[in-house]
């Protein structure tokens, strides 16, 4: 089977959309309502191609490929059609790159300038809404909504919380909980994937406001502290500080593919708080005193040494963690056994 | 996990089972869940309280807590009544079946529904939706192994298992969810009192010889001591030194009272941790480490697949990762150790542990690997036990339900589970100081049941005293259909309402678990 875009013939699998096709050979078709993990909608006309015989443009996101289908994906018309939608979109609500959390990283953003939309050829409407930010952890800006319905299909298709849902029609069309409630107030479980989805920034993430912008943000991939999924997750730090945690929107590594749940996603914030620990403490008339690495380390080193001589190896006994690295954990078995000589030495697997 | 996460996407069939998936292991239950809604995949859930997952179930099978043997002996009987077994994989890969059978053919649906609760109909229902599966997983956690016959409760997961075929195939297995980050990481580097790294014995000579010359010196061949054992040495004062590192048995610990006078008794007691917490109170010694964002290293997830954890930011003051310390510790005692990096330590385990062999530092930057990964051209084991088990045949275990230690009485009148929420971790020193995550649940509470609300006259809300033979804790009311009557949940997350002041610490004879799945409570309320 295959399929000629922009004069290329390219083998494809039955079921592979026109996108699909040319996603996978390198040839560039702009989305912004479709996402690889969500069935596609076709509903926002952004990466509408021109097919051969075929008499209107086609949303290629939605269209499966067929064998000799002719494509062109960069005509003028098709241009001016991408060119229109993204005037709609942009009109549809307000959108104030300056303090938008998103610049830098919209799809919206880059789509306008792309095509070189120097100003829509529609009015804003006039309302302007309010934030929704009643909770610690997600804020809602409806005004930069563009209905792309990606937050209401990844939070019932990936994460299956049935939460948001599409209300009302034509100009009073909103994405949100059932009946209108904040998230707030709903059972959303604040896993984030509305928020990781979401090609705008009309859903971001209140603790990293104003704290960096995609620019300002170095991106470290690791592994979530909690529990044993092991989900892959990019701390985003800036100046020496973690302003948020993100995922991949696209081409997300296992185990999670971009999924987190409120814990990875929002509970970072142990790791700068004040109550952290900056000093060794030794206990002296009772209390915890400040003490250097030096004088902590000589102090145990000369305990264990004594109570080693006196009762032996085995009245000496390690914890080890669960929370820590495997390299850690080695190092602290090698430590009893080879360095003490005892095998005292567990962890809270059972806990 | 035999299998791994991706795998549950081909699954017919899940049996769940004291798993409270979608707070616990919330993106694995992403994939359950997709499964179930988008491929009608069956759910088997099998748990006392009214969890998430029921709402997606084919059947929910309500059992009280503790008799989770003799369910499974129940569908292993009907599953060999009515001819359901595959026979074929018993014959070739496994053995001991014919004690099975004698064992099982007691465990009749009716004799199971008087132990367990479990409607007749709604076991065989259950047996014929899992053995006529053409792939079928096995997902349980702590609610499987927080039993005194915690032990038996997986091989008997094991035994339904084989008895249908169900490992070693994509959407099979016997999947445990490991609760913490780095637990299966912490078991497999041997930070366990009989084994040594890769599951090697400390009491055989032949596994002690390559650690002998890898690190240069003779090891000890008697097996250390467990958690609870460690304890106890401590209370009698046979353990004289204790060091923690990232640990709080202070609330994590059963009975927490006893746990109290045991860490007091100590010559010394070292705590390396992030922050204090309630164990720090009792130690000598503190050392400030650094968290997870602050160093270099690896974890290895609940499916053996083991990942790298980055620096991102500069640990505060003078903390340091805990690797440097135990290092610096190490040297100061004569060790002479050497590491600059954590990817030195990692290269030594490449070289002393089998299963780790090709797990580089230069392969983790480009991608996650599953153990077993003997060299660095293995592509890594997704999944376990595809043509033979470790042990060659699969043995089939006998195992006899055996009441909880401690049930409800006259005095004590409800059986009292606990376990961990979506909005909290563990023993929360971590959660409990995020913003978001305290918002969600800032109180401790006790889940109840409506019935036994009107019963006590107790309102959502009100504060309720929850004693137990060993201490008392207050918590907040939440009336709900998820507890049976005369059942009660508490989450172990609040040291200021510390539920293991209340656990009973009775421990599974083989793997030393506590039974934090059942104990008896009163309840009262607090004017
Ligand atoms: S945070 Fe998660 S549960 Fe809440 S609305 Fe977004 S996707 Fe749905
Ligand atoms: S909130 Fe974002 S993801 Fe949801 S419909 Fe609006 S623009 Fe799309
Ligand atoms: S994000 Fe949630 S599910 Fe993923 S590893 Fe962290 S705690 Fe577990």
């Amino acid at each position: 089977m295959s399929i000629t875009i922009d004069g290329k013939e390219l083998e494809f699998t039955p079921g592979q959309t026109v996108y699909e096709v040319a996603k996978a050979n390198g040839i560039y078709i702009p989305v912004l309502c479709h996402h690889e993990q969500l069935k596609p909608v076709g509903a926002c006309r952004v990466c509408v191609v021109e097919v051969e015989k075929a008499r209107s443009l086609i949303a290629s996101c939605a269209m499966p490929a067929e064998n000799a289908m002719v494509v062109h994906t960069n005509t003028e018309r098709v241009l001016q059609a991408r060119k229109l939608a993204v005037e709609l979109l942009m009109t549809q609500g307000h959108h104030n790159c300056i303090t938008c959390e998103s610049s830098g990283d919209c799809v919206l953003q880059d789509l306008a300038y792309s095509l070189g939309v120097e100003s829509p050829r529609f009015p804003e409407p006039a309302e302007v809404k309010a934030f929704e930010q009643a909770n610690e952890m997600i804020v809602r800006d409806m005004n930069k909504c563009v209905l792309c319905g990606l937050c209401v299909r990844a939070c019932n298709e990936i994460q299956v919380n049935q939460v948001l849902d599409y209300t009302g029609r034509g100009p009073t069309a909103a994405v949100g909980p059932a009946f209108g409630l904040l998230y707030e107030n709903s059972e959303c479980v604040f896993c984030g994937e509305c928020v990781r989805v979401c090609p705008v920034g009309a859903l971001f993430e209140k603790q990293g406001r104003f704290q960096g912008r995609a620019s300002d943000l170095e991106k470290v991939r690791t592994t979530c502290a909690y529990c044993g999924v092991g989900c892959q997750m990019d701390i985003n730090v800036k100046n020496g500080k973690i302003v948020k945690i993100t995922t991949p929107r696209e081409d997300a590594p296992a185990p999670n593919y971009g999924s987190l749940c409120i814990k990875g996603r929002f509970g970072y914030d142990f790791e700068g708080h004040a109550d952290r620990l900056t000093t060794p403490l030794i206990r002296k008339n009772g209390e915890l005193k400040e003490a250097s690495w030096d004088e902590a380390i000589l102090y145990i080193a000369d305990k264990l040494n004594t109570i080693k001589q006196e009762s032996g190896p085995d009245s000496i006994a390690g914890l080890a963690s669960a929370r820590v690295t495997n390299e850690e954990n080695y190092l602290f078995q090698k430590f009893l056994r080879a360095v003490i000589g005892t095998n005292n030495v567990d962890h809270c697997a059972r806990l | 996990m035999t299998n791994s996460i991706d795998d549950l996407g081909e699954s017919d069939c899940f049996l769940i089972t004291g798993t409270n998936t979608t707070e616990n292991h919330p993106v694995i239950a992403t994939f359950i869940k997709r499964a179930v809604t988008q491929k009608g995949a069956k759910l088997i859930l099998v748990d006392p309280r009214n969890i998430d997952l029921a709402k997606y179930a084919t059947v929910w099978l309500r059992q009280k807590p503790g008799t989770d043997i003799a369910w499974i002996n129940g569908m292993m009987n009907v599953i060999i009544t009515e001819g359901l077994a595959d026979e074929k994989f018993i014959a070739e890969r496994t053995e001991n079946f014919d004690a099975l059978k004698e064992t099982v053919s007691k465990y009749t649906p009716e004799y199971v529904e008087k132990i367990s609760g479990i409607p007749a109909e709604d076991l065989k229902t259950a047996a014929r939706l899992y053995a006529g599966a053409g792939a079928a997983a096995i997902v349980y956690a702590m609610g499987i192994t927080q039993h005194i016959t915690g032990t038996d409760n997986v091989k008997s997961c094991a035994n339904l298992a084989m008895l249908t075929g169900n490992i070693g195939r994509p959407g099979t297995g016997v999947n445990p969810l490991r609760g913490q980050n780095n637990v299966q990481g912490a078991c497999d580097m041997a930070c366990l009192p009989g084994n040594l790294p890769a599951y090697k014995k400390v009491g055989e000579a032949a596994d002690r010889k390559p650690f002998e010359d890898a690190w240069g010196v003779t090891l000890p061949e008697k097996p250390g001591l467990t958690i609870p054992k460690i304890l106890e040495g401590a209370g009698k004062g046979t353990v004289k030194a204790l060091y923690v590192m990232g640990e709080n048995p202070m609330m994590s610990d059963p009975d927490i009272t006893h746990v109290a006078k045991a860490l007091k008794n100590l010559d010394l007691l070292v705590v390396q941790d992030i922050f204090l917490n309630e164990t720090t109170e009792f130690a000598d010694v503190v050392l400030p480490t650094a968290s997870w964002a602050e160093k270099d290293g690896t974890y290895t997830n609940t499916e053996r697949r083991v990942q790298l954890i980055r620096t991102a930011v500069d640990a505060p003051g003078r903390s340091k990762p805990d690797w440097e310390v135990i290092t610096m510790l190490a040297n100061k005692l004569g060790a002479g150790w050497k590491y600059e990096t954590a990817w030195d330590i990692l290269t030594e385990i490449n070289k002393v542990t089998a299963s780790y062999g090709g797990i580089t530092y230069d392969r983790l930057k480009k991608n996650s690997l599953q153990w077993p990964c003997p060299n660095t051209e293995h592509p890594g084991t997704p999944i376990l036990h595809t043509a033979a088990f470790t042990r060659g045949k699969g043995l089939f275990s006998v195992c006899e339900h055996i009441p909880a230690d401690e049930l409800p009485d006259d005095e004590y009148p409800f059986l009292m589970t606990t376990g961990r929420i979506l909005y909290q971790y563990h023993t929360a020193t971590m959660s409990r100081r995020s913003k978001g995550l305290v918002s969600r649940t800032p109180e401790a509470f006790v889940e109840l049941n409506p019935a036994d609300a009107a019963k006590l006259g107790v309102s959502q809300g009100d504060r309720l005293e929850i004693a137990s033979r060993r201490g008392a804790i207050e918590v907040v009311a939440d009336v709900s259909d998820r507890c049976d009557e005369g059942v009660v949940f508490i989450p172990f997350h609040y040291s200021e309402a510390a539920v293991n002041r209340l656990t009973n610490p009775v421990i599974d004879p083989v793997a030393n678990i506590p039974e934090y799945k059942v104990s008896a409570v009163k309840i009262k309320r607090v004017a």
